[in-house]
């Protein structure tokens, strides 16, 4: 598709953060205007690369001679296809042939980019505007060059497929041709941006571009990172949360064939400040550094070290920039003991968080009310390439490298640590083999610089699977109680949620049915622990869509109504006449994925002897979905057909929206029926694949259905939305499957119960 | 430490190591072949399958010293261009996600389709539920070797 400048554009300009950067809004034509100070800054640098080099045209688009177009990539890839559609938002705007696309993963480059985390599923969501200006600025310079080249104005040329052309002179040249004449032209101040509508390569799908790579055994990963010098690390932690080392026989392990050093480390110093991100847990280790990786597993098998269990204390923790006393209680925690404390504490007075209407004395007074509790246990990440990274620290500079989430995360930590200036530490980020959250607490990129100083070496640190599953950042533990009160009119009066959790308690007081309901309440606490967690897909949502979802349909069902129905009924009221202040969704875009659901599951004129179930969730900014069949395989339910709806406004690449989606239903299924971490006295119960469950192919739905609603609104979050309510579109069609409800994760014991 | 002659991919090496070095970590470490991917290190999650004597194994629990005379194939040797029509199916339905199990469930697969040119979804459940994905791709990987066996 060809495009020229439309005209009568309106352009916004904001300044936001240390750069002018800058944010367009919709122009009433849908196109957009932008204005640019940071990218025109790269240009005058690129002329005085070597001949062959490619070309910079700004720090996302470099063009070689050979027409190659390599488009950096600057959040972290680890299965969202960011290595692809980042660059398809590139190509769109710069009107490049795709087949000329090659992708590259940027190195943490903060002066560069704006956004190089990969979390909370805000990458395209966030990066879609400076992705989109990087391409249009691009395309604008070359568009300058060749008007320049040919004397005529840039209004009368136009961009497809790598070529610009001058229709009335019949001139063209390719991006190739032009680029050294490019990278040195200034920017005007403010270009436009491509209407959606002439959009010809984002809503139409693109293959992985690293899907070769992947197919052939390319060394893409962190654990595949080599150097010439480079030695073997590995790590030693206490077998339990709640104890550290106290001793360990070295010597002997140094003896060992293919050991090069043996040691005990602090990876931070008791002085320093956590940030939110550092991990509070096994920050003392043993380290264990060979030539080789087997060498190294044999030596820590073969360590004599003794453990001894801390006391509580207190810290001030950065978070997010504001410092706040954290308690880390000593003592050898147990999945029982959790247990208790969450019942205990949800039979208490719990602080408020948000309360409309009177609550209590409609409770009082209902024609019928329900109440039933939840509970789901801690999980472990169990991302498939474990934890490493690759360190190089030597006078001249820190070179780490390996998969990470959040650069800008850890490289204070790094420098902090190693005692280095900030601009000595490079970190070059790798493909990631799953990251889920877990990833973004990489404290052990810093284990591995701390290491490689030691050794003065280069050094790779490898965990085992076993050290990956024992080492912490887990999903919390939750309780959840609910209580909903119907009226004659069996409408939903009243509403209570009290939720509680180890160590965060599970509630977002603003979502949904909250808005919807004339009394509501929500009230959570949290208990303290030595045991560690972190963001797990769609952290809190996760829990909540599992039981908030799973309660609607037996409140859906005490009022005699279709749970799609009775759900629509609430976000009809939602939208006419909102409770309280504010509710944090948007009631027309819920009710949509509901609707979409119903029609192409077919869920209205499904056999009654179909079990089927629907849910539906609402968190990072988009909307998702599932309607679950099930059936009996070897004697028990499993999930066999599943549909899904979201919105998650524009879709950049359709293949791999629907991948993500099949990935989250096939994930939260497999977390729903398996998904276990326990503790006996701090000790983590499971520490390999053995005795950790996770969903194998055989358990897979048969076939995952994904449909999207037709969108001009930006990207919003897709990684994670889909992975809440499929856990209860899955209780909920096991209901119908077996007549039992399912009140705790995971759901296989019970189904093997009966 | 002994010498082990192994055939991989067609070639001969020589590697010295440990008796109980596993196969994976020869790949890997010794001969710079890191397409075999270590996931468990206990043969349960099929990330570092290949192939040895024709028969899908996992690496990480077969000592250098079982592999003997056997021909070892890895993902790098599966075929000459990255062509095996798994690996081209693959790329066409878009089946990887992160892409780290990918090669251990291709190696599988492929020995699958040695075995039996045209599974069934229960053949395919058989030989393949050892390979553990949790990007979730299992809905893909099915539909694809499928396909490779009608290519």
């Amino acid at each position: 598709m060809k495009t020229s400048i439309p005209s009568g554009l309106r352009q916004v300009a904001t300044s936001n953060g240390r750069r002018q950067f800058l944010k367009a809004s919709l122009a009433g034509s849908g196109g957009l205007m932008i204005n640019f100070s940071w990218l025109g800054t790269a240009s005058a640098l690129s002329r005085k690369s070597a001949d062959d080099a490619p070309i910079k045209l700004n720090a996302y688009l470099f063009v070689a001679l050979t027409g190659e177009i390599t488009a950096v990539v600057p959040n972290p890839e680890f299965g969202q296809n960011l290595m692809t559609s980042m660059p398809m938002i590139l190509a769109e705007e710069m009107d490049a042939n795709w087949a000329d696309i090659v992708a590259k993963q940027a190195d943490y480059q903060p002066d560069e980019f704006e956004r190089q985390f990969t979390g909370g599923s805000q990458s395209i969501r966030r990066g879609w505007q400076s992705l989109r200006m990087a391409g249009a600025a691009a395309k604008h310079m070359l568009m300058m060059a060749a008007a320049a080249k040919w004397q005529v104005p840039t209004a009368q040329l136009t961009v497809a497929n790598s070529v610009i052309s001058h229709v009335a002179s019949g001139q063209s040249a390719t991006f190739a041709e032009l680029a050294g004449d490019a990278a040195l032209i200034t920017l005007p101040a403010s270009i436009p941006l491509k209407s959606n509508d002439n959009f010809s390569i984002i809503g139409r799908s693109q293959l992985n571009l690293e899907g070769r790579k992947i197919v052939t055994g390319k060394p893409l990963f962190g654990i595949d990172y080599h150097s010439d010098n480079m030695l073997i690390a590995g790590i030693v932690h206490a077998p339990a949360f709640g104890k550290t080392v106290k001793d360990a026989d070295l010597e002997p392990i140094k003896a060992m064939p293919g050991i090069v050093d043996a040691f005990v480390f602090q990876s931070i110093h008791p002085a320093y400040t956590r940030n939110y991100f550092d991990t509070s847990a096994f920050t003392t280790l043993v380290a264990i550094v060979g030539h080789k990786t087997w060498a190294v597993i044999k030596a820590k098998r073969a360590l004599n070290a003794t453990w001894q269990a801390f006391d509580s204390y207190n810290e001030k923790m950065n978070r997010f920039g504001t410092l706040v006393d954290v308690n880390v209680p000593g003592g050898l925690e147990n999945t029982s003991e959790h247990r208790k404390q969450m019942e205990s504490l949800l039979n208490s007075e719990l602080p408020v968080l948000r309360q409309d209407g009177d609550p209590a004395s409609v409770f009082a007074n209902a024609e019928q009310v329900i109440e039933r509790t939840y509970y789901a246990p801690y999980l472990a990440h169990n991302a498939m390439e474990p934890m490493n990274f690759y360190a190089s620290v030597t006078n001249e500079g820190v070179h780490i490298a390996g998969p990470l989430q959040a650069p800008g995360f850890i490289i204070g930590t790094v420098a902090e640590r190693l005692n280095v200036p900030l601009e000595n530490v490079r970190i070059e980020v790798t493909r990631m083999g799953g990251g889920f959250g877990r990833r973004a607490y990489s404290h052990y990129a810093v284990e591995a610089a701390v290491i490689s100083q030691r050794v003065k070496q280069p050094v790779k640190l490898v965990y085992t699977r076993e050290d990956d599953m024992t080492g912490g950042i887990y999903r919390p533990t939750y309780m959840v109680k609910f209580k909903a009160a119907l009226n004659d009119q069996r409408e939903l009066i009243a509403y209570q949620v009290d939720g509680v959790g180890v160590p965060e308690h599970c509630i977002h007081a603003d979502r949904f049915p909250a808005g919807a309901v004339d009394n509501y309440l929500a009230r959570g606490e949290a208990i303290s622990s030595n045991i560690t967690t972190g963001a797990f897909r769609a952290p809190r949502s996760n829990f909540m869509g599992a039981s908030e979802q799973a309660f609607l349909d037996e409140v859906a069902e005490m009022a005699e109504t279709d749970p799609i129905d009775f759900r629509l009924a609430l976000f009809k009221k939602a939208m006419s006449s909102p409770v309280g202040e504010k509710h944090d969704y948007d009631a027309e875009r819920y009710a949509a994925v509901l609707e979409l659901v119903r029609e192409k599951s077919g869920w209205d004129t499904m056999p009654a002897n179909i079990s089927k179930g629907v849910a539906a969730y609402y968190c990072h900014n988009s909307y998702a979905a599932h309607v679950v069949t099930t059936t009996v395989k070897n004697g028990l339910p499993k999930a066999d057909k599943v549909f899904s709806a979201v919105d998650c406004g524009v879709v950049v690449n359709p293949v791999a929206a629907s991948n993500m989606v099949q990935g989250a239903v096939v994930d939260g299924i497999g977390n729903a029926m398996y998904g276990e971490m326990t503790f006996t006295n701090g000790q983590p119960d499971k520490q390999n694949f053995d005795r950790y469950r996770m969903i194998r192919i055989d358990e897979a739905p048969a076939s995952i259905d994904v449909h999207f609603v037709k969108s001009n609104i930006d990207p919003t979050g897709l990684g994670e939305p889909p992975f809440p309510p499929i856990f209860a579109a899955l209780t909920n069609a096991l209901y119908k499957q077996t007549g039992k409800r399912f009140y705790e994760q995971p759901l296989i014991k019970q189904l093997e119960q009966s | 430490m002994p010498s082990y002659k192994i055939h991989i991919n067609g070639k001969n090496h020589d590697v010295v190591t440990d008796a109980d070095t596993p196969l994976l970590w020869v790949l890997r470490d010794e001969l710079n072949m890191p397409g075999t991917k270590y996931g468990c290190g206990m043969a349960m999650c099929g990330a570092c399958t290949v192939h040895l004597g024709g028969k899908a194994v996992r690496s990480c629990s077969i000592p250098v010293s079982a592999v003997g005379e056997n021909d070892v194939t890895t993902i790098e040797g599966l075929s000459e261009h990255g062509d095996h029509p798994l690996q081209k199916i693959w790329i066409e339905q878009d089946v990887a996600q992160c892409g780290y199990c990918q090669a251990g469930q291709i190696m599988n697969a492929a020995a699958l389709l040695m075995q039996n040119p045209n599974p069934d979804d229960a053949a395919i459940d058989t030989a393949m539920k050892g390979n553990i994905c949790r990007c979730g791709t299992y809905v893909r990987i099915k539909q694809a070797i499928k396909l490779a066996a009608k290519a």
